[in-house]
């Protein structure tokens, strides 16, 4: 891999030859801009940062590296949580903030086409007109790219009922690891072939870079309808989620924050929560009107058998967005609690809830480090805010054995090192405890396929990269007329 | 009978192994040897053997598709998994269940209906197993709201052609830690390695259905209607098009679930669709089935869905044209109609009318594969029509199986 000074200035060249001088940044200053992504304990200032201007110039971008042997690592807002999109030392940092076009919005189809730099929530923005919207909401969507979504397959709040971003991608043109653009899935579902665009999403930038997504448009529900319920403890709330799963009601989302959560956001947004609360749950129904109407009694009552001591229900969009406010900024909100803070995102089992919970408030209670839980009850996917003051001698070592011993309760009860964060840089160190030698290695013979020479996004996602090598075994033995396809030969 | 060492060798790995019977043949393709594996343990020990012995491989489950894709060019032992069978696992309160590939997806509701819920996945062909529904990305009606496959498979275990056993995926439904091996493996026609078992996300089963039907003289019509009420917010669970050669067309909505809700929502269907709409709590003849019977020609026909009017009236013209008749059945509501000839048909006039067929998806954004067919209409067509990415998929078959052993040939590009 090339790290010389000199190496990188012959790439920069190619580069500004390639896409042109003003896509290319080599300035150690201007550099330091994308050094980190959100996760932002790990920096890592990239030898240049490429921002090509469409797909070609992606390309371009990716066969220079090839030519170089030099590594590349996609980003796109740099929201990501997980270290995704942590540049290298000695590689490009391919940056698709210049590839913000809509491309369309097409109704008809329920499909839109968007640039990978197109932010999450503009796609719904664009969409509503229409009478749809992208249902993949992560609490980001303000901010992050829809090819960082891709990236990462996230998830957002209502992916309990919707799913994640790989259920709503169709099609992607990707430039691959070698430079080469290549179309996966499209308009029309159920391409033949393997489906490789399943595999593609969710990779983690280690398989191509997307240069364009179509994504499918979700037709706008009839009604709407949240609540929000308190409860003295965790237990109560999740024994209310669970009460409402096992009536078969399938809610759009139900969200829960415990106290130290709730006390954040409050300090934080005002939102306003019942006082007293040990916890609160943001239960939300969507669908034709008769059939909400009908869950929602249901779900509100469920509420009460499993002692909500109040449950406020929104009048309108405004109370619900107050609902809602209190939750999504609810990881920036822990800043007004602790000087720092780690957000862990984990998932359990969900009848695991109660259980792992009270190992949580133990490992917290043993080490001193206090954890704010904010969570996707309806699928167990937990976000435990780990929260620690940096200047403390030793807080910041407990605070990660805190947060990685979350992660061991979560493999220990059946579940995963991660719900909708991503594996990134962050977690590839806990790979090996959720899979065997043989389960990473073979996910990385998929990866030997995309990427021989291991240069998009190394380090990421595995803790130890497979040496791809040469196809091993050729075909031995076999009759020429065999191979032909001839099958009398039996 | 002289001594069969590679069968002794087989049996060396696992007992489960016999010489090949006159049925036990692939796609008409015999073979020598056939193995039962009963967990994962024994089918990893046997592809070892496999390829120690350099044995081509194809996996068989309940037999129901192994008429699709092409026959495997090369075939020694075939691995059924029919004793791969049980629900290892059903965790009502998390809504997932782990089931062996081998059982029978007819038979998944005896475990799973008694909670209330379901794998909501439509067998078309019935007699299928899991392992083969997955290996096949076979669906039906239902997808228009549940999905398919990979909507479904949350985690599963492999074992690949050199016998190593591997797992992606777990058994929570959001997840994202590490590849998805399992989108992977979904209808890849078992050419990357064999699936033993597989997690699922399950769903509620609703507390009331509705089927509303109206019977339609133009395909384009019927397409038309389709987009009408796709485009309300019924939320509806499968939106169909039934068109038979040389009679109406029916289209129908299934609407699921609480009682008030589906009685509200089937009225408001009723009006989209027109006066003579009916409804009922059960579902139309041909409901979740394939538009034809064994030995016919089955295609699969695909569109963007504002193509899906176009398609339905297009590929009925492209038939009368040929002097074919067509049988078209399928979900409107999300750009998939299957499409049934008689197997008696002229094998040229049946190319051609793929050919017309190809073109006309094409134009909507679709693709037109050939799911089964009797030989001399498969002598004439490429069964896949265009793929893209195929550079890709090879070298993701060069990683997983670089001697092509495992079911060379059936897929696409002749992989």
């Amino acid at each position: 891999m090339s790290t010389t000074t000199t190496d990188i200035d012959a790439l920069a060249a190619a580069l500004r030859a390639a896409i042109g001088a003003d896509r290319v940044i080599s300035d150690r200053q201007e550099l330091r801009t994308y050094e980190c992504d959100g996760l932002a304990q790990y920096k890592v200032i990239p030898a240049l940062v490429a921002l090509p201007a469409d797909a070609e110039q992606c390309a371009a971008v990716v066969r220079a590296c090839v030519a170089a042997g030099t590594p590349f690592v996609a980003r796109g807002s740099g929201t990501g949580l997980s270290g995704g999109a942590l540049p290298r030392a000695d590689g490009v940092l391919v940056v698709a903030s210049q590839m913000r076009d809509i491309l369309e919005i097409a109704p008809d189809d329920e499909r839109a086409v968007v640039q990978p730099g197109v932010i999450n929530l503009a796609v719904t923005r664009a969409a509503t007109p229409y009478g749809y919207y992208y249902a993949p909401d992560p609490s980001s969507q303000q901010i992050c790219s829809i090819g960082g979504n891709v990236a990462e397959n996230s998830g957002g709040a209502h992916c309990l009922k919707y799913g994640f971003t790989t259920n709503h991608v169709l099609g992607v043109e990707l430039v691959t690891p070698d430079g080469d653009r290549v179309r996966l899935g499209g308009r029309a579902p159920d391409a033949p072939g393997y489906d490789l665009l399943g595999a593609f999403v969710g990779s983690e930038g280690t398989l191509g870079i997307a240069t364009e997504v179509t994504v499918r448009l979700t037709r706008l529900p009839e009604s709407v309808r949240t609540l929000l319920a308190a409860f003295e403890t965790t237990d109560q709330a999740g024994a209310a989620t669970s009460a409402i799963i096992a009536a078969g009601v399938v809610p759009a989302a139900v969200e829960m924050m415990d106290a130290l959560a709730i006390e954040a956001a409050e300090a934080a947004v005002h939102c306003g929560y019942p006082p007293g609360a040990g916890a609160v749950l943001i239960v939300e129904l969507d669908g034709p009107e008769p059939e909400v109407a009908a869950q929602f009694a249901q779900v509100e009552s469920l509420c009460r058998e499993n002692r909500a001591f109040e449950i406020r229900i929104a009048a309108d969009d405004a109370e619900r967005a107050l609902f809602w406010k209190g939750r999504k900024s609810a990881f920036a909100a822990v800043g007004r609690i602790s000087p720092d803070y780690i957000v862990q995102d984990g998932v359990i089992p969900r009848t695991a809830l109660s259980e792992v919970l009270r190992r949580i408030g133990e490992l917290s209670a043993e080490r001193g480090i206090r954890v704010a839980n904010v969570f996707h009850a309806g699928d167990g996917n937990l976000h435990p805010l780990v929260l620690f003051d940096a200047a403390v001698d030793g807080e910041t070592v407990r605070a990660e054995e805190v947060s990685g011993a979350i992660l061991d309760l979560c493999i220990t009860h059946g579940g995963s090192i991660t719900g909708e964060h991503g594996v990134g840089m962050d977690k590839a160190k806990y790979m090996p405890r959720m899979f065997t030698d043989d389960d990473l290695d073979t996910m990385q013979l998929l990866r030997c396929a995309f990427d021989p020479d291991g240069l998009a996004n190394p380090g990421k996602v595995f803790p130890t990269p497979r040496l791809c090598g040469e196809v091993p075994g050729r075909r031995k033995g076999l009759h020429p007329a065999q191979e032909a396809g001839l099958a009398e030969v039996f | 009978m002289p001594a069969d060492r590679t069968l002794d060798q087989l049996r060396a790995a696992a007992e489960v192994v016999r010489t090949a019977g006159e049925h036990d043949t692939i796609d008409g393709v015999p073979a020598r040897y056939v193995a039962a594996p009963r967990d994962t343990g024994q089918a990893a020990h046997l592809l070892r053997a496999a390829a120690a012995l350099d044995l081509a491989v194809t996996f068989r489950g309940g037999g129901t598709k192994q008429d699709w894709g092409s026959p495997p060019r090369r075939l020694d032992l075939i691995l059924d998994t029919t004793a791969l069978t049980g629900v290892v696992e059903h965790a009502a309160g998390d809504l997932i269940t782990v089931v062996r590939a081998g059982t029978r997806l007819d038979e998944l509701p005896a475990t799973l209906a008694g909670a209330g819920q379901q794998l909501a996945l439509d067998a078309p062909l019935p007699g299928g197993t899991v392992g083969g529904a997955v290996a096949t990305n076979t669906s039906g009606p239902r997808r228009m709201l549940y999905g398919t496959v990979r909507d479904l498979l949350i985690g599963v275990t492999l074992v690949r052609v050199d016998g190593v056993v591997a797992h992606a995926g777990g058994k929570v439904v959001k997840n994202v830690a590490g590849y998805d091996l399992g989108k992977l493996v979904t209808g890849a026609y078992g050419t990357l390695g064999l699936i033993t078992e597989c997690a699922f996300r399950l769903h509620p089963l609703p507390a009331t259905v509705a089927y509303v039907s109206r019977a339609v003289d133009d395909l384009a019509e019927a397409g038309r209607l389709a987009g009408t009420v796709r485009a309300a917010q019924l939320a509806p669970t499968a939106l169909e098009v039934d068109a038979p050669a040389g009679e109406r067309a029916m289209v129908t909505v299934l609407l699921e679930g609480t009682p008030a809700g589906v009685t509200a929502r089937a009225a408001a269907a009723r009006r989209l669709l027109g006066a003579d709409a009916t409804e009922a709590d059960q579902p139309p003849e041909g409901w979740a089935r394939y538009p034809w019977r064994d030995g016919d020609v089955g295609l699969k026909l695909t569109a963007a869905l504002s193509g899906v009017p176009r398609l339905l009236s297009d590929a009925r013209a492209a038939a009368d044209r040929h002097d074919l008749p067509l049988a078209l059945r399928g979900s409107a509501g999300v750009g998939v109609l299957y499409a049934g000839l008689p197997g008696a048909s002229d094998p040229e006039r049946v190319a051609g009318l793929v050919d017309a067929l190809r073109a006309t998806t094409a134009a909507v954004g679709g693709h037109t594969v050939v799911l089964t067919a009797p030989a001399p209409v498969r002598d004439r067509v490429d069964p896949w029509g265009p793929v893209h990415g195929l550079e890709l998929m090879r070298r993701v078959k060069q990683r997983f199986d670089p001697d092509a052993r495992l079911a060379p040939g059936r897929f696409v590009g002749g992989i």
